[in-house]
């Protein structure tokens, strides 16, 4: 099916706009200027104002010297671009393709919508009709190529329908400004007399380039369809989404909850049928009052199963607050990624990492408590004890195995605290040690360990870890950081206590 | 005529068990084995698995202490692969340990939360999920409302469920299957031998249902519990000469 594309020119955009906001300008011949190298340049002129031979770029001084009492306003740049992204939104209604054409039009890609209003003409004069209700002076065009629809609006009549592949009759009467060229080769054009399209369309392409440039003869093919030109919607297109418009208003959660299952379903089944997953998703609530809200879940690992999703969603049904009611509920699939298909235990072994239930406890887990809570842990390669694991996503895979060469301890304290010792020996375990105001006398002890700071990352003194047993036999791990010496510069720790 | 009776009676505590969630089915003979004397305790002679365990400590050591039983008990369930979930404040805990009682630390998922409410949330949660082997959670107190809704969990999904409760406030009745108490022995290496020796722990069993609480001298060496004989008092002059 070929695509259809409608532009829309809007003769006077911004002087419309002025007069929209200020009735009382209707009648008036009015410009907008701006000030440009000491002078006011005139950058849009009304009807009225043109009317009486003032254009856009002349110099304000000289306008008013034809029009005495010529009203000017300020004019601001950028301010075309702003209007037209207002007026995109605006035309979201008819295609949810809408692409701004600055400075003085919109592009739409209306492929699949006209008969929603009965037909190409119907639509285009729909269209023309709201806009002219506004206060826009427009004209507007529908054609199968983006090229050829911009120059029927600007070069044809008010409302321009050309049948699908027939662009090139459409065009041929033209004159060569309609194909979008630059200046420079208009003005070439005109000088050798080729005034009308139909008047070097079919000489011989490598002429055309040597003359004229690539960009004629690209511009040429864009027109007509023998190469590819898209638009850049303003809002981009979510390749996965469902809508549900309410005709009654909703306002309880049973009825989001409804709204959600509904919407669920239908995604997932798009989804499973394509063999996607889904991996974010987004619920838009549209309230009557013109806000909307929005709830969002992600999951682990790609997922079309809209009992989980649910669940997810379910979770969230508190935040969203209906306030007067909630008339339009679109689901969004942000985030998509290939299904793989995963084979099933059927007998004893539980699942690993990777089995689908867990995935599915963790989101419920990092949708109602936060992903930040939820932690794995892989070896890392380093001595010292703090830094000898790291955090890892779930489906990370050890590249290093755990080194069970010398005990660790359970629990450690998060910082090592300091403890007062009875040590007399140098380089032998303490007697006694005193932590949280109870006096451990140490029955049992194995070691020195000695760990060294890794100088590549902190600087610092190296500890002396201790396995010791007290009188009740509980084992703690001491270590004493730094060597022994006269001054007493060292310092003992209580780091962990083991099993 | 006795004998009738007492066959009678044996087939119908046979046919509670199950109503009561103990699951004859789901028995880990290497468990079994590993565990020791212990298992007499429990009715039909095995560990029950499936169920609410709850641990008591009421120090920093004995927290560690437990952890280590548990982390006993828990090498043989991951035996045959498999995950488990940590649910709790983890502050305390150091992955690489584990490696060393036969858990690979990368299969354990650490929840880290504060929150009591938001523990059993979790818990339950996890519970009910059977894709895991075993479920730990670390909390301060547990109503018997919510013991009740996690061992309502368990007895659907057949995970095994561990509390260790830290520093409880009272000793509140709870519908967990067990109550445990695992304090600190000393450890008791060969005559002259320098070190320390294995841990060895004074498990108690507060409360089984269906059973016989008990208390036992274990030692904790090479994944499996052997029962000890009480150590004799550390003579005095020993005391002084260490160090």
């Amino acid at each position: 099916m070929s695509k259809r594309f409608v532009s829309i020119w809007f003769r006077q955009l911004k002087t419309d706009w002025l007069v929209r906001r200020q009735p009382s300008l209707k009648e008036a011949p009015f410009v907008l200027v701006l000030p440009d190298h000491g002078r006011m340049v005139i950058t849009a002129a009304n009807e009225a104002a043109k009317r009486q031979g003032v254009y856009n770029g002349m110099v304000l001084a000289d306008a008013r010297a034809i029009i005495t009492g010529l009203q000017y306003f300020d004019d601001e740049p950028g301010r075309a671009e702003l209007l037209l992204t207002g007026l995109a939104e605006w035309c979201i209604r008819y295609t949810p393709a809408a692409a701004t054409d600055v400075p003085d039009g919109l592009l739409l890609e209306v492929t699949g919508c006209a008969h929603l209003w009965g037909g190409e003409e119907r639509y285009l004069t729909d269209i023309a009709k709201r806009l002219h209700h506004i206060g826009y002076d427009i004209s507007i065009a529908i054609a199968d190529t983006v090229g050829a629809a911009w120059a029927l609006a600007r070069f044809g009549k008010k409302i321009n329908i050309v049948e699908p592949s027939r662009q090139s009759d459409a065009l041929l009467s033209l004159s060569p400004t309609a194909l979008r060229l630059e200046a420079t080769v208009i003005e070439r054009l005109e000088k050798l007399g080729l005034r009308q399209i139909h008047q070097f369309i079919a000489m011989p392409r490598t002429a055309l380039r040597r003359r004229f440039g690539l960009e004629l003869l690209n511009q040429l093919d864009k027109a007509l369809g023998l190469q590819e030109e898209t638009i850049q919607p303003i809002h981009p297109i979510v390749p996965y989404q469902e809508r549900l418009p309410c005709l009654e208003p909703i306002v309880t959660a049973t009825g989001i909850e409804i709204a959600m299952q509904h919407l669920l379903d239908k995604l997932c089944n798009r989804l499973q049928h394509e063999q996607k997953g889904l991996r974010l998703a987004v619920l838009k609530c549209y309230r009557v009052d013109g806000k909307m809200i929005s709830v969002d879940i992600g999951t682990l690992r790609p997922s079309c199963n809209s009992k989980h999703l649910f669940k997810l969603f379910e979770e969230k049904i508190a935040t969203i607050e209906p306030a007067l009611a909630i008339e339009l509920f679109i689901l969004e699939a942000t985030a998509t990624e290939e299904l793989s298909p995963v084979q099933k235990n059927l007998f004893g072994h539980k699942g690993a990492l990777d089995d689908i239930e867990l995935a599915e406890l963790l989101d419920r887990i990092a949708g109602k408590i936060g992903a930040q809570h939820i932690h794995r842990f892989t070896p890392d390669e380093h001595y010292w004890p703090e830094r000898s694991y790291k955090k890892a996503a779930l489906n990370e895979t050890i590249a290093t195995g755990w080194k069970i060469s010398n005990p660790r301890p359970l629990h450690v304290l998060p910082r090592p605290q300091l403890i007062d010792v009875t040590a007399p020996v140098p380089d032998y375990p303490p007697m006694n040690f005193r932590y949280m105001g109870n006096l451990h006398t140490i029955i049992k002890a194995d070691g020195p360990e000695r760990i060294e700071q890794e100088w590549w990352l902190q600087q610092g003194r190296h500890r002396d870890y201790y396995i010791v047993e007290d009188e009740g036999g509980k084992r703690y791990w001491l270590f004493r950081s730094g060597h022994y010496d006269v001054e007493k510069t060292y310092k003992w720790f209580l780091h962990g206590f083991f099993a | 005529m006795t004998a009738t009776k007492a066959d009678i009676i044996a087939r119908l505590q046979k046919d509670i068990f199950p109503l009561q969630g103990f699951k004859t089915a789901l028995n880990n003979i290497a468990l079994d084995k590993a565990i020791g004397p212990i298992k007499n305790a429990f009715p039909g002679n095995h560990f029950p698995v499936g169920v609410m365990h709850e641990f008591i400590s009421d120090s920093k050591e004995t927290a560690a202490v437990t952890t280590g039983f548990v982390a006993g008990v828990l090498a043989q369930l991951m035996q045959q692969g498999g995950v488990m979930i940590w649910i709790g404040a983890c502050k305390n805990i150091f992955p690489p340990a584990y490696q060393s009682f036969g858990i690979a630390p990368d299969k354990i998922i650490f929840v880290d939360l504060q929150k009591e409410k938001q523990i059993c949330w979790a818990m339950e949660e996890a519970l009910k999920c059977e894709g895991l082997v075993a479920v730990i959670g670390e909390m301060q107190e547990l109503s018997f409302n919510a013991s009740r809704r996690l061992q309502l969990a368990v007895e659907q999904s057949k995970v095994t469920g561990f509390i260790i409760r830290n520093n409880p406030r009272s000793l509140n009745t709870t519908a967990c299957v067990t109550r445990w108490q695992i304090t600190s022995l000393r450890s008791q290496l060969p005559e002259g031998m320098p070190g320390v020796g294995f841990p060895r722990w004074k498990v108690t069993l507060l409360k089984v249902r269906n059973g016989k609480p008990g208390s036992w001298d274990m030692e904790f060496a090479a994944g499996r519990f052997r029962q000890v004989n009480a150590i004799p008092a550390i003579p005095l002059q020993v005391q002084q000469k260490t160090g």
